[in-house]
């Protein structure tokens, strides 16, 4: 069975087809990526995916569970968790913390406990750090815990990102265009960490990026979409060469 | 025939709250910030009008001209040395000083003429309209506010229709940043804007005090809340918006006073402002604007 | 690596103890102070209603700071607060003797009708955002002080008569009573509080605060403050947290209108006391003391309340002062090109020696 099982979504917004019959089957653990022009709609399926925008038509099956027309909430308690394409942390926490509200759904125990510190509250708070540097250490943001996240720099910033979303111990990871800002660098310091979460974690990952180098790099299989609507998909390397994609891409 | 006469003075008082929401729409549509001092410009207006027509005995159209003035100049001033510094700023900054240079308008005008109410002469000598054999009669101030706020409404459509000036308004609302980029001035547009919102507050002061004529320091700010509530009610940044606003809050609070309770009429204009933001949150003719994530 | 975490933790607390520390300090420094034979009575005056506008800015910090909401309507959660406190203690009078005890429940009571009233009125105004979530609050606060005006509320031997009239219209027996007498309000209110007791409540505000914020519900609530949409894809239920908080927040303005309430021989709702200026005042104290800083809440406070009572002296020019003070401080903290300049200057100081961690 299919970690992630897309058919026919579409959505419109005033009459324009945003994303039109889009479908795509991601096994577990595969590491896939969404390519196209800009405007292609690609960010737009993520917010379909995780249910910020609900789909006009199709429907969505995350490891055989359908969770189409869900809220945001549910879906991300059903497993899929994501990182934005204009980075979106909790500035004024601390990276710690980043990590801890990612933890939140995982780690309860009540407003109550909390206000009179009962013995819960200690338990599962010094879980919640223990697990929350774990993963810190992973991206090697560690010794940066108690940092306000507006204050890392750029590139620290997206693995957080991608940190907080792991810590929602999703079944799917969505990253959208990770290596954006970045320079060769760090792109390919990321493509290492990226490979490293799929097998670190056992993580089917779905990602957006224009960067070809790290698509050809890391992809196994890519979906290219133009005008909202799926080009062609197939293994990277044939779809990289697929002489529609080079016309989509530079124009006629 | 008592409902009709409490339904124009409602649309009269109406267009008084259209008149002081105007300022504070145009301001919000364009610089994005609430300008809660706007209130107290209207203080200002009628104060300044009442020293001019009692100190110089003079013709109320000195006394409306010289509030004119005053006020046009007081809102860019305050719009230069208070907001513009803060411009990038949070909103939550914006505001708290934008009640800073409410209290500060307040508390001069305390200082100056102190807290004992004024006696406003009415600046409108035409007698009132009898109709119906008497049984109907429209007061002189109520015409003419109810005159001014057309002429108002028709003169600031076109300016902003068809002047340059107008037409850069409505870009910075839309986009301050693409304005910039097609050789607009923002800080000059805005400070336009100031200028017409204040004096369009300094009006409404005049027409205000000569329907309600006792003047206090504090006289602009339940008028300055209720003509917000007015633009928001009619969706803030739109300026037929604050017009239709402004009138049928004036409207609802005379029948209520009438026909409810005094003490309510307050609070039913707040529950109605409630149940519109609750059914359409962007005001009877505001734009729906969707986050991008 | 974990002894970092740690740290960050045990600063917060030593942070929270030292705010702690400046409350009790205040109350010893004031006991002292009056042994000492040197409280006058216009400072002995002053006591309660600082306690009260301490609770309130604190309370309001929760809604403003943590939660990041603007609200302008938190005069009117101490209004139901003052009144439905000041109504028990009135009401169960013959049933209760001791005063202190019921001075008591009715800041139980206060707190609950506030936090109910918090929750009521949360549930429309937290859909909507910025600006509009400002003036909604506004239009809430204004119209809970015209309804307690009109508000006549009796007892006699078949129980509670309500009316939105006038006292005849209560139909009391005659040997009846008019607890809420409209604009009049509640007279006869024993005076229960006490600065010991304002103290207290302080403490319990803060306790609950501190704690809230430190905890899980405390993140979730500021990570919804720094991004919403962020939030959201991570699990937080956005509806339910800012509920939580801005009931909380207004549960505890409720504690302060009790305490209020309870050293007035006479209350009723003026538009100084439960009007939007109020709530604006509140605000005041939360921005000067740093939005998001609840011991700057607490210190700006002490200081606006009790500064302006004390230049009596300089009585005509004191709210200018304050609206000057005002605009100057936001000018200074928040104009872009004052911040960069501050930076500059830091940075000159500091000597370059780069810029260290929050």
């Amino acid at each position: 069975m299919a970690m992630l099982e897309v058919k026919n979504l579409s959505i419109s917004f005033g009459g324009l087809k945003a994303v039109d019959d889009f479908h795509v089957t991601i096994e577990k653990g595969q590491l896939y990526g969404l390519i196209g022009p800009n405007g292609a709609g690609k960010t737009t399926v993520f917010n379909l995916l995780t249910g910020v925008y609900k789909p006009d038509s199709g429907s969505i099956e995350l490891d055989g569970v359908n969770i189409t027309g869900r809220r945001t909430i549910d879906i991300n308690q059903g497993g899929i968790a994501r990182t934005f394409q204009n980075i979106r942390l909790f500035k004024e926490l601390s990276v710690l913390d980043n990590v801890k509200v990612g933890l939140h759904n995982h780690h309860p125990y009540s407003t109550l406990e909390g206000i009179f510190r009962l013995p819960r509250y200690y338990k599962v708070e010094k879980e919640m750090n223990e697990k929350a540097m774990e993963l810190l250490k992973v991206f090697d943001l560690d010794q940066e815990s108690g940092y306000k996240a507006s204050n890392l720099p750029y590139g620290k910033q997206r693995k957080l990102e991608i940190a907080r979303a792991l810590a929602t111990d999703p079944k799917l990871l969505l990253l959208d265009e990770p290596a954006a800002g970045m320079n060769p660098n760090e792109t390919k310091e990321l493509m290492d960490t990226i490979r490293f979460v799929r097998d670190h974690f056992d993580m089917t990952i779905l990602l957006i990026e224009h960067d070809m180098k790290l698509v050809s790099g890391i992809c196994e299989k890519l979906t290219v979409l133009n005008f909202g609507q799926v080009l062609t998909e197939g293994e990277t390397s044939d779809v990289l060469n697929d002489p529609q994609v080079i016309t989509a891409y530079l124009g006629e | 025939m008592s409902f009709l006469s409490y339904f124009i003075n409602g649309i009269s008082l109406g267009s008084i709250y259209a008149i002081i929401a105007l300022g504070y729409t145009m301001v919000y549509g364009i610089a994005k910030m609430l300008n809660f001092a706007h209130g107290d410009i209207i203080m200002v207006g009628a104060f300044t009008t009442f020293t001019v027509v009692s100190t110089h005995s003079g013709n109320p159209l000195v006394g409306i001209l010289a509030a004119v003035l005053v006020c046009t100049v007081l809102g860019v001033t305050i719009e230069r040395v208070a907001y513009r510094p803060l411009r990038g700023a949070s909103p939550l900054a914006v505001l708290i000083t934008a009640i800073g240079v409410s209290y500060l308008l307040q508390n001069v005008a305390l200082l100056l003429f102190g807290s004992n109410s004024k006696q406003f002469t009415s600046v409108v000598n035409i007698p009132a309209l009898k109709l119906a054999e008497g049984q109907l009669s429209i007061s002189g101030v109520t015409m003419v506010t109810i005159a001014s706020c057309i002429i108002i409404m028709i003169v600031l459509t076109t300016f902003i229709n068809k002047t340059k000036m107008g037409q850069a308004m409505l870009a910075v609302s839309e986009d301050k940043g693409a304005a910039t980029l097609m050789g607009i001035d923002v800080n000059r547009t805005i400070a336009v804007t100031f200028a017409i919102g204040s004096a369009l507050a300094a009006i409404a002061g005049v027409l205000l005090c000569s329907a309600y004529p006792s003047l206090t320091p504090y006289t602009g700010s339940m008028p300055g809340i209720k003509a917000f509530v007015a633009a928001v009610f009619g969706g803030i940044g739109s300026i037929p918006g604050a017009m239709i606003g402004g009138i049928i809050l004036g409207v609802i609070e005379n029948l209520s006073k009438a026909y409810i309770s005094s003490q309510l009429s307050d609070a039913i204009v707040f529950s109605v402002l409630i149940i519109v933001l609750l059914v359409r949150p962007t005001g009877i003719l505001g734009k729906t604007i969707h986050e991008k994530v | 690596m974990k002894i970092k975490a740690k740290g960050v933790t045990n600063q917060t607390t030593i942070q929270n103890l030292i705010t702690y520390a400046i409350v009790i300090l205040f109350w010893v420094f004031i006991q002292i102070w009056s042994m000492a034979g040197q409280m006058t009575s216009l400072l002995n005056g002053l006591l309660v209603p600082i306690c009260t506008y301490v609770i309130l800015a604190v309370s309001l910090n929760l809604t403003v700071g943590i939660l990041g909401e603007l609200s302008l309507g938190h005069a009117g959660f101490m209004c139901v607060g003052a009144f439905s406190g000041a109504f028990f203690t009135k009401a169960m009078a013959s049933v209760i003797p001791s005063v202190g005890l019921r001075f008591a429940i009715a800041l139980l009571v206060g707190a609950a009708v506030a936090a109910l009233f918090g929750f009521l009125i949360g549930i429309p105004v937290l859909r909507l955002k910025g600006d509009y979530l400002a003036i909604v609050t506004l239009a809430f606060g204004e119209i809970i002080k015209n309804l307690i005006n009109v508000l006549y509320v009796g007892k006699d031997s078949r129980g509670l008569h309500l009316s939105i009239k006038d006292v005849a219209s209560l139909n009391l027996e005659p040997e009846g009573e008019v607890i809420i007498k409209g604009a009049q309000g509640i007279t006869g209110t024993p005076k229960a509080s006490t600065f010991t007791v304002g103290i207290l409540l302080v403490l319990l505000a803060l306790f609950i605060i501190l704690n809230l914020v430190n905890s899980r519900t405390g993140r979730a609530i500021m990570a919804i403050r720094d991004n919403r949409i962020a939030a959201e894809s991570v699990g937080i239920n956005i509806t339910k947290y800012k509920l939580l908080a801005f009931t909380i927040s207004a549960s505890i303005a409720g504690v302060a209108g009790v305490l209020y309430s309870h050293n007035l021989s006479s209350l009723a709702a003026t538009p100084k006391n439960f009007g939007y200026n109020m709530s604006i005042m509140i605000l005041v104290f939360v921005v000067l003391g740093g939005i998001g800083n609840i011991r700057g809440s607490i210190i700006a406070a002490v200081i606006l309340t009790a500064l302006p009572e004390l230049l009596r002296s300089l009585n005509n020019y004191r709210m200018l002062i304050y609206a000057i003070v005002l605009i100057v401080m936001m000018l200074f903290n928040s104009a872009p090109k004052a911040i960069a300049m501050r930076e500059r200057l830091m940075e000159r100081i500091k000597g370059g020696k780069g810029k260290g961690a929050a």
